[in-house]
């Protein structure tokens, strides 16, 4: 691929260039990593207008080659040709938004002035009409001194005139010049300028927008709208996934029925069935939640009500030191905190966006959901506490609201101590109001079922045979368990000592172990812990819960699901973030906090329950 | 006539030319986003909507573009009110 023509698209964050990015490759694209970065490429290819193929990379959206975010530097460092792992495109489709001519024009005289052969996509042209402005494309191209085609991505209008523009400017003479250099402000009004210029009519229409924005930002209404926007989300997340969740689970079982019948019993037959089939099998059950999590992401983001959401919820991030662009991360987090932490890099503060990193895992992620529903469902009665309230799901808010109070006063404490900094400022573009579009949506579900399901085949597969390992080697002698001779057992009564004075026995201390990986082994891990063989899953999970109950007080099964809400239990979120933050530095703290927190929280619940005489 | 206001003190709804942005006031990061949101002197801004609590963060549209913005940023732009 890497011998044809590269064609790079650039433009301004929310000029649709994503959106024409899809039209123009549809789902034929590679998601790849540029080297040493942490920022996406994304390529496909297209055959142009006389029948060349070429590779299209989608870089990400940036505002001027004067960059303030890794994202913005490749894509400086791409146009410039000096990003590593990458060739100097052989032309660029610059996109504009036709709404936004004035603000979208500095960057792109900017990129024009570097030199190479550039096409102008005058995007969301029918948007512009509705605003009831009219654009002289043709006093555009003179001005600008290369071809504009108008598009509108959503509708695939424009595609065959790119192609055709595209091939006459491959080939083009590449005049390189310096770039980037020129005086900011000059730019900018050159810009308005030619906008000025070629605005021909801008009729006095109110805009949508600005009226839907009358009622989803309104100081009483707004937050009304938002916290029911919230409660459908988080319903939608458990109500739905049940049907996919036991698909799945019937699949792996079934998987691991065939396994057992074909191989002869041993190791190997071990290490497929309850290895490999049962550590992945445990974690793939969660693609469902995390995809309608996902898709109400993309919903609200491709609408444009994600930013008004920050803009609510600004103010009282800013009490905790951080504001309204945390917000965002932090609601992927409750899914999982990897896509929440990699979220992160829109935040242009360092500090500010290390302590997002450092809070993310506070945030109650779909993981846990298994081990809160075991212990609740085994020591919370199944009662109301009025008006229709039951205690169980009270409990499971509770848990909830701990994590996300907990976030806060971390990040509290983060911010004025080892995070210090000037309080960033809010400044966010707020985008048109948008319908979504379902091929946009779509390809953005499949990319994260994609990375998400990759992660499950590389790490989780290593780590959940490694810990299989653990549970089963050395092989017990006569007159032992094999979990007692095993080395996790071993590990296991050390973690004892530590962990009794929290009310944590034997059992619940081998369990933490696995849960290493991911925080839902720890229920397979407590079943394996009491021995329970029951291949029917209703009855397994009747006999672990009347197991939990003869075994534990209710103190501590308090105390195990304080931990929970703290425990950075998860390998791929301490994986994401020592790539996130370039070293084993940050990742370390984390670990160390929030096991101090967990320890501490355990320990507080498990005493004060006891003394409460529960 | 016209009267010099801040942007925070502007009313809502009420169109008004940027006279003066006190750049010195804001980090160079700051000062950098706000010019790559738009902001200049001599463009025209308008203030929409304010947050739920104490109005802040601010709505303000800049030439086409709405631009969430802090009061305390607001703070540091002049803006001439044509009454």
């Amino acid at each position: 691929m890497s011998s044809y023509p590269l064609v790079a698209v650039v433009g301004n964050p929310n000029a649709g260039k994503s959106a024409l990015f899809n039209m123009l490759t549809g789902a034929r694209q590679k998601v790849a990593n540029y080297p040493g970065v942490t920022v996406e490429r994304k390529s496909g290819r297209l055959s142009l207008a006389d029948g060349r193929p070429v590779e299209i990379v989608d870089l990400p959206g940036a505002y001027s080659l004067d960059a303030s975010s890794p994202d913005e530097e490749v894509t400086r460092d791409v146009v410039l040709g000096k990003q590593q792992g990458e060739r100097l495109p052989d032309a660029l489709l610059l996109v504009v938004d036709a709404t936004n001519l004035d603000n979208h024009l500095r960057f792109a005289l900017q990129i024009i002035d570097l030199g190479l052969p550039t096409v102008v996509a005058l995007n969301m042209i029918d948007l512009a009409a509705r605003d009831g402005l009219t654009i002289d494309v043709a006093a555009l191209e003179r001005e600008l001194g290369v071809p504009v085609i108008e598009t509108v991505a959503v509708r695939r209008r424009g595609v065959d005139a790119i192609k055709e523009a595209l091939s006459g400017a491959i080939g083009a003479a590449r005049r390189m010049r310096s770039g980037g250099e020129g005086d900011f402000v000059a730019i900018q009004r050159r810009a308005r300028a030619i906008a000025a210029a070629a605005t021909v009519a801008e009729a006095p229409t109110r805009r949508w927008t600005g009226r839907l924005d009358t009622i989803v930002l309104h100081p009483l209404l707004g937050p009304i709208i938002f916290a029911a926007i919230m409660f459908v989300m988080f319903q939608a997340v458990f109500a739905w996934s049940q049907a996919p969740v036991a698909i799945i689970e019937d699949l792996v079982s079934a998987a691991q029925g065939a396994a057992v019948t074909a191989m002869p019993d041993g190791v190997i037959r071990s290490l497929i069935v309850d290895g490999a089939l049962a550590g992945v099998g445990a974690v793939v059950v969660f693609l469902p939640q995390i995809l309608i999590l996902f898709f109400f992401i993309l919903m609200l983001e491709s609408t444009g009500y994600m930013v008004r959401a920050a803009f609510l919820m600004d103010r009282l991030m800013a009490r905790v030191g951080l504001s309204g662009h945390a917000f965002i991360p932090l609601l992927s987090s409750f899914a999982c905190a990897v896509p929440g932490i990699m979220a992160t890099r829109t935040i242009e503060d360092p500090k500010h966006r290390l302590t997002t990193i450092l809070i993310a895992p506070l945030m109650t992620c779909s993981a846990r959901l298994p081990v809160y529903a075991i212990i609740i469902g085994a020591f919370i009665p199944a009662r109301s506490v009025g008006y229709g309230i039951g205690l169980q799901g009270l409990v499971l808010f509770g848990l909830y609201l701990t994590g996300i109070v907990g976030a806060l006063v971390a990040a509290l404490v983060l911010r004025s101590t080892i995070a210090r900094g000037t309080h960033q400022g809010f400044m966010l573009e707020m985008p048109k109001y948008q319908m979504p579009h379902l091929r946009d949506i779509v390809l953005g579900l499949w990319q994260r079922a994609l990375i998400f399901l990759r992660r499950a085949g590389t790490i989780i597969l290593v780590s959940t045979i490694v810990l299989w390992a653990l549970l089963s080697f050395p092989q017990p002698k006569a007159g032992e368990t094999a979990l007692d001779s095993s080395i996790a057992g071993r590990l296991a009564s050390g973690l004892e000592v530590v962990m009794r004075p929290i009310g944590f026995n034997h059992e619940i201390s081998l369990a933490l172990i696995p849960a290493m990986a991911a925080r839902e082994v720890a229920v397979s891990a407590l079943a394996t812990a009491y021995s329970i063989q029951e291949d029917d899953e209703v009855k397994a999970d009747q006999s672990l819960t009347s197991q939990l109950r003869g075994r534990w007080s209710l103190p501590t099964a308090l105390a195990f699901l304080a931990w929970f809400v703290f425990a950075p239990q998860c390998l791929s979120t301490v994986a994401v973030t020592r790539r996130e933050t370039n070293g084993w530095r940050w990742p370390g703290f984390m670990l160390a906090y929030l096991f101090a927190l967990a320890y501490i929280a355990a320990g507080a619940t498990f005493w004060l329950a006891t003394f409460a005489g529960l | 006539m016209s009267v010099t206001v801040r942007l925070d003190q502007l009313p809502f709804r009420v169109p008004a030319r940027v006279t003066a942005v006190e750049w010195h006031a804001l980090t160079p990061a700051e000062a950098r986003r706000l010019r790559n949101l738009g902001l200049d002197e001599g463009v025209t801004v308008e203030a929409l909507h304010g947050g739920p609590i104490g109005r802040d963060p601010l709505a303000v549209r800049i030439g086409r573009m709405t631009v969430a913005i802090r009061r305390a940023h607001a703070e540091t732009i002049s803006v001439d009110a044509a009454p």
